[in-house]
């Protein structure tokens, strides 16, 4: 774990991943992609199919949020990570297709870590209830497919400095089991 | 008996339901600032003072605190010698939600049809509207938007009074172990026990309208606040789940009589975007 945050910038390789541990401050710079649980669904449906996605996923990082509205003069509204599991079920098949990091907060299935260990990715959580402060780190949105899905639809962000931590690496590691461990006392 | 026009309560709802989402109330801000000394977690710190300042920015830019502005929970305290006019309150309750999703710029996040349609109603309404008649010619309104991410982590058990209160207090501590970093920590407990199934899920939701850190006013259910307190810090959960001493902020506990045969617990967890505003006419 190293104090220093490390700088990712999209499209990410895989050496960059495996040089991430569980524990490490990251601030990514760039663009990311937004998907909560509908665009999800039509992704999988779109790759079931043996059709060509909306956008590329190789290389990628995807974050979990359904901003609220931007207000006149703004990017983006509040804009902070949702529950990722209730993705779970269609996160291995997406990063089978190369996508690189996801973001969003709280714990993944047991296949979620596996998938990440198998293709070489990793899961972050940006700070849940922060989503003034990380709109801040959105200088543009663009929604880039489905606008019909509103909030749900998948969005460009341009990012700059955008802070998240390391849960799940692509070694097996996850935080949120270690710092539990390392804080749990008997009541 | 004192006339008012169902249009005041419109405007009313809408100035609290904004508040709430761009104001962090006092008390909380307050609770998340003594956290600070007490957690023991570098990265747990941290989060902590990533949501102070969160909470800066949103006031300042009237940005919402959480872009999960919430399902509206208005609780209305309203007087019997009160004559409403010009309208239906719950309407104009509901009226003041959709102005404040459209004013506030909040995100609509409410769907009808769960069972099969799920679409979106566009305006954030309806709102979760508990009513009571109260003493007095006057309307009292507590706000408080609920997100979902801590709102799916709530739970719900009808004990048996032989699990005493062991049994209880392990109910809440599983509920808050079985959530670990979903609800966003460090999270507000509302507890609700006895009553029936439906009175106490109210109950443990209303436990969050009070101030952050309050004691039950029966010294008994303090000291059991106090014990689950503690046993919940003791998980390590911590700010945003990443390991730490503070999982918890605070504890309220509200009890109501039950049937004999019953020890009915709920438990509504609050994220640390403890929202709510209070207002009245």
């Amino acid at each position: 774990m190293s104090d220093k945050p490390a700088i990712l910038t999209p499209p990410i390789d895989s050496e960059t991943i495996h040089g991430l541990t569980a524990g490490d401050r990251v601030l990514i710079t760039g663009s990311i992609y937004t998907a909560r649980d509908a665009a999800h669904r039509r992704m999988i449906e779109i790759i079931e199919k043996g059709e060509s996605l909306p956008v590329e996923l190789d290389g990628a990082v995807l974050y979990y949020v359904g901003p609220t509205p931007a207000s006149p003069g703004r990017a983006t509204g509040s804009a902070g990570p949702t529950t990722s599991s209730r993705v779970d079920r269609y996160t291995p098949p997406l990063l089978a297709r190369g996508l690189r990091v996801v973001i969003g907060k709280g714990d993944r299935s047991p296949e979620v870590m596996a998938a990440l260990q198998e293709h070489g990715a990793v899961y972050l959580a940006a700070v849940g209830g922060a989503g003034a402060l990380l709109a801040e780190k959105v200088s543009v949105a663009e929604v880039v497919a489905w606008p019909e899905l509103g909030t749900e639809a998948i969005h460009r962000f341009e990012v700059a400095g955008f802070p998240a931590i390391v849960v799940m690496d692509s070694h097996g590691g996850n935080l949120y089991a270690i710092g539990r461990a390392r804080y749990r006392r008997q009541a | 008996m004192r006339e008012i026009d169902v249009s005041e309560v419109t405007t009313l709802v809408s100035r609290l339901y904004q508040e709430a989402n761009f104001a962090l109330p006092v008390d909380v801000t307050a609770a998340l600032e003594a956290a600070l000394s007490r957690e023991e977690s570098p990265i747990g710190r941290e989060v902590i003072e990533t949501l102070l300042k969160n909470a800066t920015i949103a006031a300042r830019e009237r940005v919402p605190l959480c872009q999960d502005t919430g399902i509206a929970a208005v609780f209305a305290e309203v007087g019997q010698e009160a004559c409403l006019t010009g309208g239906s309150f719950a309407a104009a309750v509901d009226a003041g939600i959709a102005r404040a999703r459209d004013e506030g710029y909040l995100r609509a996040s409410v769907v009808s049809g769960p069972c099969f349609e799920r679409a979106n109603t566009g305006d954030n309404t309806p709102a979760m509207l508990h009513t009571e008649i109260v003493e007095g010619d006057g309307i009292s309104i507590t706000v408080l938007p609920k997100g979902a991410g801590s709102e799916n982590m709530s739970r719900l058990a009808m004990l048996k009074p032989a699990d005493g209160i062991e049994g209880l207090v392990d109910f809440v501590v599983e509920t808050v172990e079985l959530a670990g970093g979903n609800p966003c920590p460090p999270i507000f407990l509302g507890v609700g026990v006895g009553g029936t199934m439906d009175r106490v899920a109210l109950m443990s939701k209303m436990a969050l309208l009070r101030s952050a850190g309050e004691p039950n006013s029966d010294p008994g259910l303090a000291r059991l606040e106090s014990e689950i307190l503690d046993a919940v810090n003791a998980l390590g959960i911590g700010p945003g789940g990443f390991g730490g001493t503070v999982t918890c902020l605070g504890v309220a506990l509200e009890e109501s009589p039950c049937h004999i045969a019953s020890l009915p617990v709920a438990v509504n967890i609050q994220c640390n975007s403890a929202r709510r505003a209070f207002g009245s006419i």
